[in-house]
C-alpha cells in the first residue's frame, strides 16, 4: 500500500516521496508521515510503542523526539533506539523552548486531553507547525447509534462510556472553529476512511480527522 | 595502577604521582571497542559486581545490574569499576603516604573534583587501550562522572547512562552536605583531619554524617512502609534511647558505616559533589555546558527521589534535547527514594538492559 492520501495540496516543502517499503502505517500516521519534510526535527506527543517515530527516522531522516507517559510504550521506544521522553504531555511541552521543532505532532490524543486548549497553543509556541490526528465523533455510525439511544463504540473509539480516556471527543468542524479562535491557520486537512480520503460528505463519512495548521 | 605523570588537579593543586585501583568483568573485544566504564557514587568503590573467589566479602555494589545475563551483561561488555581519588579503598586518598613527609596526607590531600576523576579516568583507559568507550554509566554522583565525561571527552564516550542525577546540586542538597561535614569536624577525634597518627577514627561525627545522608537517600513514603512509628520498646520509655525503630535502623547504618569509611575521603566527595555544575563555566546556560556532548543518552530518575528529583533530571534531558543529541529518559514509579537506583526494580533494569541490548547490536554491526 503505497497509496498516500493527500486531499489538500498544500505547502510544496513538505511534498512526501514516498518511501520505497513503507511499513504498514495506521491510516492517519500515513497522513501525518506525508506531511514531515525529509530530515525534519520533529516532536511526536504520545508517541506511543514508537512506530511514527521509527517510520520518520528511518523513511525521513527526521529527528524525532517523542513524549510518552506509559512505561511500556517507553520501553518500547528504547528497545527501537528511539529517543523517547517520559513525561505527561503538559509537561513534556513545557520544557521545550519555543520554535525548538519544525513539527509537532498529537496523533489520535487530542481527544483525550484535558487542557485541549493549552496543548494546542503549547503545540503552536514549541513547533513551526502542528499535526492533528483524531476521531470524528460525527460518523454517521456514531449518529446512528446515539439515534439507538447508546453511545458510540467504534473500531476508532473503542471505548465504552464509563471506561474511556476520550474526554473531548469533536467533529472536524468543531475543531476547525477551535483552531481559528486560538489563533492557528490550517495549512492541509485530511478527512480519512479506511484510509482513503473523503471529498463527499466528510463530516458524516470520515472516520479519522487529520489537521496541519501553523501559528498565524 | 601506578601513575607517575602528575595530575594537575581543578583546584590548581597538582598530584605528582597517584594509584588507582579498578577491576575488571568480562573480555575487552579485539576492536576494544565493547568497555564500559562503571562510576561511583559516594560511598562505594571499585568493586561493581560479584564476589572475590574463596572469600565471603561483600558482593559488589551494583551486582544486580552488572555481570552475566544483568542488565550490563559481562558477557559481551568489558566493565571497568575504579576507585576514584581522595576515596578510601585502594587509590590515593587521604589516607594514603604522601611521599613527600612519610606521612599520611589527611587534611593536606587536595580537594579533587569530579572533572578531576574524569582526567583520571581518561589516563586509566589510556593504559588498558581503551579509545573510546562504549558506555559510561553510573548513578547519583557516578552519573555526574558519565555526564561530565560527555562534556570533557566527547569523542571518547559513545553512550552516557546517568541515573538518578541533577544537574548540580541545589542549595537543600549542600545543606545536607554540610551538616554532614559539620559532623564529623566537630568530633574531637577528627583532629583537624589528621586523626590517622593520633590512633582514633572520628566514628561519633561520621555516624551522623552517614545518618543524615541515608535519610536523603530514602523516600518518605519508604520509611513509612519500613519503620512507621513502630518502638523497638514495648511502650515509650521517657528518655533518649533508641526507641524507635527507624532511629534503631539509622544508627545501625551510622555504626556499620563508621567502621568502613574514612572520614577525610567523606568531606571530599561530599565537596566534590557541591562543587559539581558543568554550567558554570558558561554562566549557569546548561544547554551550552553540555554542547560539546556526542554521546546518546539513557537517563533514569524515580518519582519519589526528592534528593535529585525528576524535575532535575529533566533539566539535562531538556538541555540534551536542544542540543539535538539522541536521549531516552525514563521517569521510573518507584517508591524508594534516590536509593532505587541500587534496588532491581524491574521497570528500571528491563529498561538499561533494552538500552545495552542495542548498544550490543551496534558494536555487532
Amino acid at each position: 500500500m503505497t497509496a498516500v492520501a493527500q486531499p489538500v495540496p498544500a505547502t510544496a516543502s513538505a511534498a512526501p516521496a514516498a518511501a520505497a517499503h513503507p511499513p504498514a502505517l495506521r491510516d492517519d500516521l500515513r497522513q501525518i508521515a506525508a506531511w514531515i519534510a525529509d530530515g525534519a526535527r520533529v516532536l511526536d506527543l504520545g508517541c506511543g510503542d514508537g512506530t511514527l517515530m521509527a517510520y520518520l527516522r528511518d523513511s525521513r531522516h527526521a529527528k524525532v523526539y517523542g513524549v510518552e507517559i506509559a512505561d511500556d510504550s517507553v520501553l518500547q521506544c528504547v528497545r527501537q533506539g528511539l529517543s523517547v521522553i517520559q513525561a505527561d504531555l503538559e509537561s513534556g511541552l513545557r520544557m521545550f523552548p519555543d520554535r525548538m521543532f519544525d513539527t509537532v505532532v498529537l496523533s489520535q490524543t487530542l481527544q483525550a486531553m484535558h487542557e485541549t486548549e493549552a496543548v494546542l497553543r503549547e503545540m503552536a509556541r514549541v513547533g513551526r507547525q502542528g499535526i492533528v490526528s483524531f476521531p470524528n465523533f460525527g460518523h454517521w455510525r456514531h449518529l446512528m447509534s446515539l439515534l439507538g439511544g447508546r453511545m458510540p463504540v467504534s473500531p476508532q473509539m473503542p471505548y465504552q462510556w464509563y471506561d474511556t480516556p476520550n474526554v473531548h471527543l469533536c467533529t472536524p468542524k468543531d475543531f476547525e472553529i477551535l483552531a481559528a479562535r486560538l489563533g492557528l491557520a490550517i495549512t492541509a486537512r485530511a478527512r480519512l476512511a479506511n484510509g482513503q480520503p473523503v471529498n463527499v460528505l466528510p463530516s458524516l463519512r470520515c472516520k479519522l480527522a487529520v489537521y496541519r495548521f501553523e501559528p498565524r | 595502577m601506578r601513575f607517575e605523570e602528575p595530575l594537575e588537579l581543578a583546584s590548581g593543586a597538582r598530584l605528582g604521582s597517584y594509584e588507582l585501583r579498578y577491576e575488571t568483568y568480562g573480555t575487552l573485544n579485539e576492536a576494544r571497542d565493547n568497555a564500559v566504564l562503571v562510576c561511583h557514587a559516594l560511598n562505594a568503590s571499585h568493586h561493581v559486581a560479584g564476589r572475590y573467589a574463596g572469600e565471603n566479602d561483600e558482593v559488589g555494589w551494583w551486582d544486580n545490574m552488572v555481570g552475566p545475563g544483568r542488565p550490563v551483561d559481562t558477557r559481551r561488555f568489558f566493565v571497568i569499576g575504579v576507585n576514584n581519588l581522595g576515596s578510601c579503598f585502594g587509590s590515593t586518598g587521604p589516607m594514603s603516604i604522601n611521599p613527600q613527609s612519610g606521612r599520611p596526607y589527611g587534611a593536606s590531600f587536595p580537594v579533587v573534583t569530579v572533572e578531576d576523576w574524569v582526567d583520571a579516568q581518561v589516563r586509566l583507559a589510556d593504559r588498558l587501550g581503551i579509545a573510546r568507550f562504549a558506555a559510561v554509566m553510573g548513578g547519583s554522583l557516578g552519573a555526574m562522572q558519565a555526564l561530565s565525561w560527555t562534556i570533557r571527552y566527547p569523542e571518547r564516550i559513545a553512550h552516557c547512562v546517568a541515573i538518578a542525577i541533577a544537574p548540580r546540586l541545589s542549595a537543600q542538597n549542600i545543606a545536607f552536605n554540610d551538616v554532614a561535614r559539620a559532623a564529623i569536624r566537630s568530633d574531637p577525634d577528627f583532629h583537624g583531619g589528621d586523626y590517622y597518627s593520633k590512633g582514633v577514627v572520628p566514628k561519633a561525627g561520621l555516624r551522623v554524617a552517614r545518618m543524615i545522608g541515608h535519610i536523603t537517600y530514602l523516600s518518605d513514603d519508604v520509611m513509612a512502609e519500613k519503620f512507621g512509628r513502630s518502638l523497638r520498646t514495648k511502650d515509650y520509655a521517657f528518655g533518649y534511647g533508641v526507641e524507635f525503630e527507624v532511629e534503631s535502623y539509622l544508627r545501625h547504618q551510622g555504626d556499620k558505616f563508621s567502621e568502613y569509611f574514612d572520614a577525610n575521603t567523606y568531606l571530599l566527595i561530599t565537596r566534590a559533589l557541591d562543587y559539581f555544575d558543568p554550567a558554570r563555566e558558561t554562566g549557569g546556560d546548561l544547554v551550552q555546558a553540555l554542547a560539546p556532548a556526542r554521546a546518546r543518552f539513557l537517563l533514569v530518575s524515580f518519582t519519589t527521589d526528592w534528593r535529585f528529583a525528576p524535575a532535575r533530571t529533566r533539566e539535562i534531558v531538556e538541555a540534551l534535547v536542544v542540543n539535538g543529541r539522541d536521549v531516552a529518559y525514563a521517569a521510573i514509579d518507584a517508591p524508594h527514594g534516590h536509593d532505587a537506583f541500587l534496588l532491581d526494580d524491574p521497570r528500571y533494569h528491563r529498561l538499561v538492559t533494552a538500552y545495552f541490548e542495542n548498544i550490543a547490536r551496534e558494536l555487532a554491526r
